[in-house]
């Protein structure tokens, strides 16, 4: 049982991605119809800045996922649904990347470079180009809109696994907030 | 004793020579050829600009530098800010107020030479009706040789409050920066 969950790392990164990219699509989704403002050129940095944090959180996820591997899904579940889990997941990590990439690459071809927190200067991978980086505005809002859609799938998996199969999918994901009787509170730091 | 004479006579003639082939006068800038750009930091990204539009006037010698005299007409109206909101925003009352201000002038007032081809323009730069002096170290070439074109390349960096460019909100500087650096490309034709 114990070792049937994702370690406290994989936890945590789990779920700080999950909230960046829940505000990052809302602002994403707002900021475009502000007028210019000091506070819409914050914005923007804020989101491009908070982008390739998300970027690199997940390069570390999956670094991370390459050294622990994830606890087996329940024995119970249908071939074809543990099929569609491992596709689901490798699309939400695919996605995770390119949004990030494609935001960077918007940016650069619409003349704006990408400065990680004002003191970092990311490379401009293209020049500046209009039409370019229209068309990457619309890729970058396709694949968020597919994120979007994707991770209401995920979540919704995971509700009916909890709710329905009654098993542990969901649990093994959430941080545990306290320790169980007669437990250290930390026994499994390390896994 | 004539032969001293002879080479003295030589030596004077080249010199004379020399002179007689930089003694060039440039007059009208060529606005295709010319440009006018500007480097901008917002959230600390340099974002490049250009003016469009404008009439530069010179007169310059290169055998006379102390004598050359520049003015520079700017459109604000044809700024390039870097994106077609930024343009649309620069034209109103925070930034250029272009309806009260439809033209930036500079006026030098004394050029001097500093070795080489190197040379520094003094002035005033008049934006928004605020007249700064500004100095701009700038070099000269001649293209293909005496002749041909006149080659000014120069820039300076200015501080856009002292302009009362972007006002209210955006006189925030930690936005977009105070410090605008200027730099121009001024091709003339030599004046026949």
């Amino acid at each position: 049982m114990i070792a049937n969950r994702y370690t406290r790392t994989a936890i945590a990164l789990h779920w700080l991605i999950a909230l960046l990219l829940v505000g990052l699509f809302a602002v994403g989704l707002a900021m475009h119809d502000l007028p210019l403002s000091p506070q819409k050129l914050k914005i923007y940095a804020w989101h491009k800045w908070a982008g390739v944090g998300v970027f690199l959180l997940v390069l570390v996820r999956l670094a991370w996922r390459a050294g622990h591997r994830p606890p087996a899904l329940p024995a119970a579940m249908p071939g074809w649904q543990k099929t569609a889990a491992h596709g689901l997941h490798f699309a939400l990590y695919l996605l995770m990347l390119a949004i990030p990439l494609s935001g960077w690459l918007m940016s650069s071809a619409k003349g704006f470079q990408t400065v990680w927190f004002g003191v970092l200067p990311l490379p401009d991978l293209l020049d500046k180009n209009k039409a370019l980086g229209d068309a990457l505005q619309v890729a970058h809002m396709s694949l968020n809109f597919g994120l979007a859609a994707l991770v209401v799938a995920h979540a919704g998996a995971a509700i009916k696994h909890h709710l329905i199969e009654k098993d542990d999918v969901l649990t093994r994901m959430l941080p545990r907030m306290r320790p169980s009787p007669g437990m250290p509170a930390s026994p499994d730091k390390n896994r | 004793m004539t032969r001293l004479v002879l080479v003295a006579l030589a030596l004077s003639a080249s010199a004379l020579a020399a002179t007689g082939a930089r003694a060039v006068e440039y007059g009208q800038a060529l606005s295709d050829k010319s440009r006018v750009t500007f480097t901008s930091r917002q959230m600390g990204v340099p974002v490049d600009g250009r003016f469009r539009k404008f009439v530069a006037t010179l007169a310059f010698d290169p055998a006379k530098p102390a004598a050359a005299s520049a003015k520079l007409e700017l459109d604000p109206a044809s700024i390039d800010a870097g994106s077609g909101e930024a343009n649309d925003e620069v034209a109103g009352k925070p930034w250029f107020n272009l309806k009260v201000f439809p033209t930036a002038t500079f006026v030098s007032s004394s050029v001097k030479p500093l070795g080489g081809d190197r040379y520094e323009l003094a002035g005033k730069l008049t934006i928004k009706g605020k007249t700064q002096d500004i100095v701009a170290p700038f070099t000269f070439r001649q293209e293909g040789g005496s002749g041909g074109n006149g080659v000014f390349d120069g820039g300076f960096t200015l501080k856009r409050l002292d302009f009362a460019v972007g006002e209210g909100v955006w006189s925030d500087v930690g936005t977009v920066a105070n410090e605008v650096q200027i730099k121009f490309h001024v091709v003339v034709a030599p004046r026949k």
